[in-house]
């Protein structure tokens, strides 16, 4: 028998009543969000492709398989194989991964590392606010194909130095955005309070006035997962992304896709398909999560 | 107002001179040399003396802070320099090629538009409806599609269903006409990549003018008017759509400036001989010259545009001005 | 060389020819029809217009119908590496006097640069003597392929003599490239020797009318062209010529398909020739060959373990060319498995020849049991390879992409660094930080003396930063060589080191070319370089 103290069956209990509660609360949101609610399907769907790539395909997504290559859809190659011989959906399957890890990686580094300059910014003001922003002025403003290629040549390619190349031009919006919500928050009594208490800034920028900037950041941040797939595709497009023989769906849609667009389209479309829906998701999923959050947030 | 305008002029000088810095780091930090792509990049045979000769013609040998000062200078004396790849005059070579992306960037701001705003206002009066849901849907779609892979399919469609429908394949012009000369020939080439970049740009235009209107349609005036018995009709035509408008008005500003840089890959795609090739041309070459103006030009549209935007925030609301 | 014509298009051909047998035209089939404007895909974009100091077809395809040559490849049998016939000479190439030292040239008279000046032997004089003595600071590309030549001299207004320091069979071959444009003496000393990068001035089928960088170049038909037709009346037969700059494949593809262009002269990959040939059918000719280029992975010498032979041999015997070129040439634009001399020439290995080199005998496993026993030999257990490609899909990527996975059966462990083109030079060519790198040899006019050079380790396009005395003496007594049998018997041991012994490079396999084109354009004959026959004089129209 199992002896539980006070605190524990409270605990208990909340948990039980807590739970209706949240399904209550996705009913909720589907309901009122059915299109959010379709978006966060597809991004589930695809998080499980990614993490469970392993099973859902016995193919290897790299070795070439001449014998088959440029195979029509059948029923072992469900999608049809590439020029190498690729089993298609095998690689779009482990594509994910790479959406995912270049989506997620460079939309939360972004957009945290905007969070945290953009509050210091704010929260300093003066002459380091002016001199920020007209660093950031010059992120935004400043092609993303030279920043790209100037990461991937001095870094070499490769999955992580896409990541950089794309999280820069993240950073600088963040940064914007948070830092004009946080430059009301600045303006409340208990951040003079807080430093009267002599806080560090450190301390302040992370503790007290981070979190006020929630909504913004979250938004920047959903916003941003579908446009870094987006821009991970359309640099392989031009040559500086994510390279052979690594899964990816831009590097699929890269050579073959205009090569083999008619002689063998499934190459040419699945991919593109991919990247549509799974950036489709996520605007959705956002879009609905921007509404909740904060339904007068502009869109930029 | 002045005041604020000398001052927002005055804070687009750093940034100017920022980026000026930063591309001229940045290309030299690229590694490869634009003799050695111009002479090796065949694979044909080629003396090594051409390739110093060339180096030393135009002008890689000098000293960087001569480079830089030459750079910059060209501003002051209007003097824009010569492209290392064709050694003619750059303010040559972006004539010749202006016409046709800010021709494809107007076209594409009036597809955005037209596409933007009737949706827009469908989808907020209609909020939260099937219809609304299909709008969202459809304008969404835009921006999930990589352009490259719209035009593409663009292209092919247009060869495999004009053979299907007319027997010849048929695809849009690859070489441009300017209006004036031909403006069939002119309008068959362009409204392709006018459509395929103006459907991705109408999403956020979209968007906003379905928040806006929201928003507008929520207050108070509205619902007086309402009361009053006005049709819905007027009610959104006559007063809330006039208020709702100024965001969107900025948005579509802010996107034609991202546009300039924006047709990078669309011109591509459907071979126009625009800026944005001219871009992906010098900078596969290391062009260093012909790059550094063209991103310039990019951030001094960018900054121009904000500029605007900010002005007339400023204008509208006095309390800008004074913060 | 190899015409297909799809079964649809012979069939309209042979129609066409009895309409017109029906109309009471004989052979008209045959005789050209004049007129009309061919418009054609450049691939890549003119850099500067003066060819002698270029190295890109960029240059040759939109500019050279406007200029002439002292001698060509023959328009009308460009497969051949051996027939060259007179561009602006008079009769046939003359053979050499004076023990193989002497050449002298009859220049053919009437003939007017597009200025009006007429053309003299003077001006071929200057323009050689810029092409392969040009003064400091003016570059000339080539200047190496004529280092046997001693004296060059206009005895009269049009007679041009070439003395040269020892007999040479790549004197000829080297005089025909395709880039050795005639200039006008006067231009040359009135403007300058610079003056061509930027001006149009020869005495070519078209001349020159406007050119609209990175858009579009026209000509329009030189009336005083010194070439007769097969009409009797002088060529060239087409009203104008418009190269149209389209620098992405698929673009080119699908303007030919639409008809927007009429042709593309540089080559497409197969994928695209069963496209163009499935949607237009009869409207579609494609013309193959094989092409002057090789594709290597180079190995870095400096780069440890890769400056054992037996690794590198290893490296070679794990690619499975045979079967490498069955699948890759369904892929990609390359087919012919080959040793360092282009496969047509006299010079090649016999197929025979080629299988006593390592990676290139026909039984697969024995080659991958041999490189794992070299490996073993040279005691290494795993090894990692970090391999850098060029950023540009046809070849490189693709082949590249197959080399990988074939070092995969093999327990090699080789990473793809895909570099944008200016950065992989960079890398190939200057800090040198790579294991193996992509490696390609692409030449113009056949010349096996001259093209070979590529595998010396002190040749300037040799990038495996390797020292090989047995080689280069090897290849002192080709080129000084006279006689053909010895020369052929040279070479093999020559291939056979530097493929094989030593592999110092591997070559993977001999580009192909694929021109499908509309079948409309005629006259057109495919040459095993893309750089050669570009003159169009010889093009009509069949609408």
């Amino acid at each position: 028998m199992v002896t539980l103290s006070e605190a524990q069956v409270e605990a208990k209990f909340e948990q039980l009543a807590a739970k209706p509660t949240l399904s209550k609360r996705l009913w909720e949101f589907c309901r009122k969000q059915p299109l959010g609610a379709a978006g966060a399907a597809v991004v589930l769907v695809m998080i499980f492709m990614a993490v469970f790539a392993d099973y859902i395909t016995h193919f290897d997504p790299v070795k070439n398989d001449l014998a088959n290559m440029l195979t029509a859809p059948d029923e072992t190659y469900i999608l049809g194989t590439d020029q190498f011989g690729r089993d298609a959906f095998t690689r779009i399957v482990y594509g994910a991964r790479t959406a995912l890890l270049v989506g997620f990686v460079s939309a939360f580094a972004g957009a945290t590392i905007g969070l945290v300059l953009g509050v210091a910014s704010a929260y300093f003001g003066g002459r380091f606010d002016l001199l920020f922003q007209r660093v950031m002025d010059v992120v935004m403003a400043f092609p993303l194909i030279i920043l790209a290629l100037a990461v991937v040549a001095t870094l070499g390619t490769g999955v992580q130095n896409v990541i950089v190349a794309i999280t820069i031009p993240f950073i600088a919006r963040s940064a914007r955005v948070v830092r004009s919500n946080a430059l009301a928050i600045r303006e409340i009594p208990y951040i003079d309070a807080a430093r009267a208490l002599g806080y560090s800034h450190t301390r302040i920028i992370l503790r007290h006035m981070a979190p006020n900037v929630m909504a913004p950041y979250l938004i920047i941040l959903t916003a941003s997962l579908g446009q870094a797939i987006l821009l991970e595709a359309a640099l392989s497009y031009l040559g500086l992304g994510v390279q052979e023989p690594i899964p990816s769906w831009g590097l699929m849609l890269q050579g073959g896709a205009e090569e083999f667009a008619e002689t063998a389209p499934w190459i040419a479309i699945w991919p593109g398909v991919a990247i549509s829906l799974a950036v489709f998701g996520f605007n959705l999923f956002g879009d609905a999560l921007r509404d909740i959050l904060d339904p007068k947030l502009r869109a930029r | 107002m002045y005041k604020y305008i000398a001052k927002r002029l005055m804070l687009m000088i750093p940034t100017l001179f920022g980026a000026a810095v930063l591309v001229f780091i940045l290309l030299r930090m690229i590694p490869g040399d634009i003799c050695e792509v111009r002479m090796a990049g065949s694979g044909m045979y080629f003396d090594q003396e051409a390739i110093d000769v060339c180096r030393e013609n135009i002008g890689l040998n000098k000293p960087l802070p001569l480079q830089f000062i030459e750079f910059v200078g060209g501003y002051f004396t209007l003097d824009l320099g010569t492209s290392m790849w064709t050694e003619k005059p750059i303010t040559h070579e972006i004539q010749l090629r202006f016409a046709l992306s800010l021709q494809v960037a107007i076209m594409a701001t009036i597809v955005a538009i037209a596409i933007a705003i009737p949706l827009g206002i469908i989808s907020a009066v209609k909020q939260n409806t099937w219809i609304d849901y299909a709008v969202r849907v459809f304008s969404i779609a835009g921006i999930a599609m990589p352009s490259f892979w719209l035009g593409i399919l663009i292209i092919l469609g247009l060869l495999v269903y004009s053979q299907a429908w007319f027997g010849e394949p048929w695809m849009p012009p690859i070489v441009y006409v300017p209006p004036w000369e031909d403006p069939i020939g002119n309008l068959s080439q362009l409204i392709w990549p006018a459509v395929a970049t103006g459907y991705r740009y109408s999403a956020v235009a979209a968007r906003m003018t379905r928040s806006a209107l929201l928003e507008v349609l929520r207050e108070d005036y509205i619902r007086t008017a309402r009361a009053k018995g006005l049709i819905e009709k007027v009610i959104i035509n006559r007063h809330a759509l006039k208020n709702a408008m100024l965001p969107v008005v900025t948005i579509i500003a802010i996107e034609f400036a991202f546009l300039i840089g924006g047709l990078v890959v669309t011109e591509q795609v459907f071979n126009l001989n625009g800026l944005g090739k001219l871009f992906v041309t010098s900078v596969g070459n290391q062009d260093y010259t012909m790059t550094q103006q063209l991103v310039m030009i990019v951030v001094l549209v960018f900054v121009l545009v904000n500029f605007a935007v900010d002005i007339f925030y400023a204008w509208l609301d006095p309390r800008i001005r004074y913060s | 060389m190899k015409v297909i014509f799809s079964k649809l298009a012979v069939a309209t051909v042979v129609g066409a020819g009895l309409a017109l047998a029906a109309g009471g035209v004989a052979n008209a089939a045959e005789m050209p029809k004049r007129g009309g404007i061919l418009t054609y895909l450049n691939p890549a974009e003119i850099p500067s217009y003066d060819a002698h100091r270029e190295t890109t077809f960029g240059v040759v395809h939109p500019l050279g119908p406007m200029y002439s040559l002292l001698i060509r490849v023959n328009p009308d049998n460009p497969q051949s590496a051996t027939d060259f016939t007179c561009d602006l000479c008079e009769g046939k190439v003359p053979s050499p006097t004076d023990g193989g030292k002497t050449f002298t040239f009859k220049i053919r008279k009437g003939i007017k640069f597009q200025s009006g000046a007429p053309l003299t032997a003077h001006d071929i004089v200057a323009t050689y003597k810029k092409i392969m003595w040009p003064p400091d600071g003016i570059p000339s590309s080539r200047k190496a392929f004529y280092r046997m030549v001693d004296t060059l001299t206009a005895p009269d207004d049009f007679t041009v003599v070439f003395k040269l320091k020892w007999p040479s069979g790549a004197f000829i071959p080297a005089l025909a490239a395709p880039f050795n444009w005639i200039y006008s003496k006067a231009d040359l000393d009135k403007h300058g020797l610079n003056w061509h990068t930027k001006n149009v001035n020869g005495t070519g089928p078209f001349l020159f009318v406007q050119d609209q960088q990175g858009s579009f170049t026209e000509g329009k038909r030189n009336p005083n062209y010194h070439h007769m037709g097969l009409d009797g009346k002088p060529q060239p037969y087409l009203d104008g010529i418009k190269a149209i700059v389209a620098t992405k494949l698929a673009v080119r593809v699908q303007a030919i398909r639409g008809d927007r262009a009429a042709i593309e002269f540089r080559g497409f990959p197969p994928a695209h020739r069963d496209e163009l040939v499935k949607a237009l059918g009869k409207d579609i000719t494609v013309q193959e060959s094989d092409w002057n280029c090789a594709l290597f992975f180079t190995p870095n010498h400096e780069s440890k373990p890769f400056d054992d032979a037996r690794v590198r041999r290893a490296l070679t015997l794990t690619l499975d060319r045979w079967s490498g070129s069955q699948y890759l040439s369904k892929i990609a634009i390359v087919k012919t498995v080959g040793g360092v001399v282009f496969p047509n020439h006299p010079f090649a290995a016999t197929k025979a020849e080629l299988t006593k080199l390592a990676g290139y005998g026909e039984d697969a496993k024995a080659n991958l049991a041999e490189a794992k026993r070299l490996l073993k030999e040279a005691g290494i257990s795993t090894l990692k390879v970090n391999f850098v490609n060029r950023g540009v899909d046809q070849p490189y990527k693709v082949v590249g992409t197959w080399g990988i996975d074939q070092w995969k059966k093999a327990g090699i462990d080789a990473t793809q660094q895909v570099l944008p083109t200016p950065a992989f030079y960079d890398t190939l060519r200057k800090t040198k930080k790579f294991d193996i790198a992509i490696d390609f040899n692409c030449q113009s006019v056949i010349n096996p003396i001259a093209d070979i050079t590529k595998f010396l380790g002190t040749s300037g396009a040799n990038n495996g930063n390797y020292k090989d005395q047995p080689l280069e003496d090897i290849y002192a007594k080709i080129e000084k060589s006279g006689d053909e049998t010895e020369q052929r018997k040279l070479i093999r041991d020559y291939e056979k080191r530097a493929l094989s012994d030593e592999a110092h490079m591997l070559l993977t396999l001999w580009w192909y070319k694929i021109n499908p084109h509309r079948s409309y354009v005629k006259g057109w004959k495919i040459a095993p370089s893309h750089y050669l026959n570009q003159q169009l004089d010889n093009i009509w129209l069949d609408k």
